[in-house]
């Protein structure tokens, strides 16, 4: 977060890594964005929900997200979920009986909370679920912790994903997004 | 199936989910999209015949709706129906609201309600006896919502959402029947053969 108030550049701009989200996202033509909120995600959706390019709206639950998405897909629409890690844990099911049998490049943005400062000691422990499961399935999965690589890694994902049709999860680590400490 | 006699809206007749299926499909006329649910309901509409437009779900219980609200956003133009059974829509109520905040006028929603988790061998649902999927549907949000009384109604409440203004939801109470077919289990080929009726690819 240092970094982006450091930043004279606007924050859509890649300034910061909601900033390189939302361009990274619009530049590869993703436009439906469901989520499930999170503290970290905060700004990231309103900028998203600020910009008519994209359809954004929360859903009840994130398999309902992935739901749209790959329906979205398949009309035609690309999209992009944003969780958190518990959201995440709900996901085993849809990714091993939708996603990764169809073909579908599902792109997740996962806020990661339970690590590196956690005080709910519920989220250190479903945190620890998320990685086994991504490689039980061997899905493409990378842990962005550093804004000068964090556009490379979030381009690279999504026209992989797209390019393979396979799903891909990026994990934002509180290296890059300053998390959520017991303060809040 | 004495249960699903218990609640107060169940003044409506007990139909068949291949008959309205079928019923169904015989009034698409303008490649609308059909997005069947996990089981006996994809079953029956693969049995309907299978067109290009149909995407059968071989897991992810509870999808239907959504999944059919990601391709009606994407394909505004398109009208998009959806089959999903009574005990699917109970894993994801959620998206009743979801969708009844988005307001796709694209969207129909057609709940094959039995009271019962048929394929696994007739347990009855939690809602069976205590709970109105139609009232649930309307009281998430989504106003355009009825049972269908028998299956002349059905069809009148097809046509009308043909043409709807706001996404309609469909509910139909249905015998405890098994579905007529079954779909041939290929998530890749289903996916792409969809994408194609989609219109959004080409085949090789």
């Amino acid at each position: 977060m240092a970094v982006a108030e450091n930043d004279s550049r606007p924050e859509t701009f890649g300034g910061s890594w909601h900033g390189v989200v939302l361009d990274t996202l619009k530049r590869n033509e993703i436009r439906i964005v469901p989520y499930v909120p999170d503290r970290v995600l905060t700004t990231l959706i309103r900028s998203l929900h600020a910009d008519p390019f994209f359809t954004t709206f929360p859903t009840a639950r994130e398999e309902e997200a992935v739901g749209v998405v790959a329906g979205a897909w398949m009309g035609g629409m690309r999209g992009a979920v944003l969780m958190q890690t518990s959201g995440f844990a709900t996901l085993a099911n849809v990714l091993a009986s939708l996603a990764v049998p169809y073909q579908i490049p599902l792109i997740m943005f996962v806020s990661e909370r339970g690590t590196l400062g956690e005080f709910n000691y519920g989220q250190s422990l479903v945190c620890r679920t998320m990685r086994p499961v991504l490689d039980s399935l061997a899905m493409e999965h990378h842990t962005a912790t550093r804004l000068d690589e964090f556009e490379f890694i979030v381009d690279r994902s999504v026209k992989q994903a797209i390019a393979t049709q396979a799903p891909v999860a990026v994990i934002l680590s509180p290296l890059l997004t300053g998390g959520k400490v017991f303060e809040k | 199936m004495t249960s699903a006699a218990a609640t107060a809206a169940r003044n409506t007749k007990v139909m068949n989910r291949f008959d309205l299926t079928s019923r169904l499909i015989a009034k698409l006329k303008n490649e609308e999209a059909v997005i069947g649910g996990i089981g006996n309901t994809n079953f029956d509409l693969w049995a309907a015949g299978h067109r290009p437009q149909n995407f059968y779900m071989l897991g992810s219980m509870g999808l239907a709706f959504p999944i059919a609200l990601g391709v009606a956003l994407a394909q505004p133009d398109r009208r998009v129906f959806a089959l999903e059974g009574d005990g699917s829509l109970l894993m994801q109520l959620g998206s009743l609201a979801t969708i009844a905040m988005l307001a796709p006028k694209n969207l129909t929603m057609v709940v094959m309600d039995n009271g019962v988790y048929q394929i696994t061998g007739a347990q009855p649902t939690p809602a069976a006896a205590v709970a109105d999927i139609v009232a649930i549907a309307a009281a998430s949000g989504l106003a355009n919502s009825a049972w269908a009384a028998d299956e002349e109604d059905f069809e009148r409440l097809v046509d009308q959402a043909l043409s709807a203004s706001r996404p309609t939801l469909i509910g139909v109470r249905i015998d405890d029947r098994p579905g007529v077919g079954t779909t041939r289990r290929d998530p890749v080929q289903i996916r792409e053969r969809f994408m194609h009726g989609m219109g959004v690819r080409e085949p090789l």
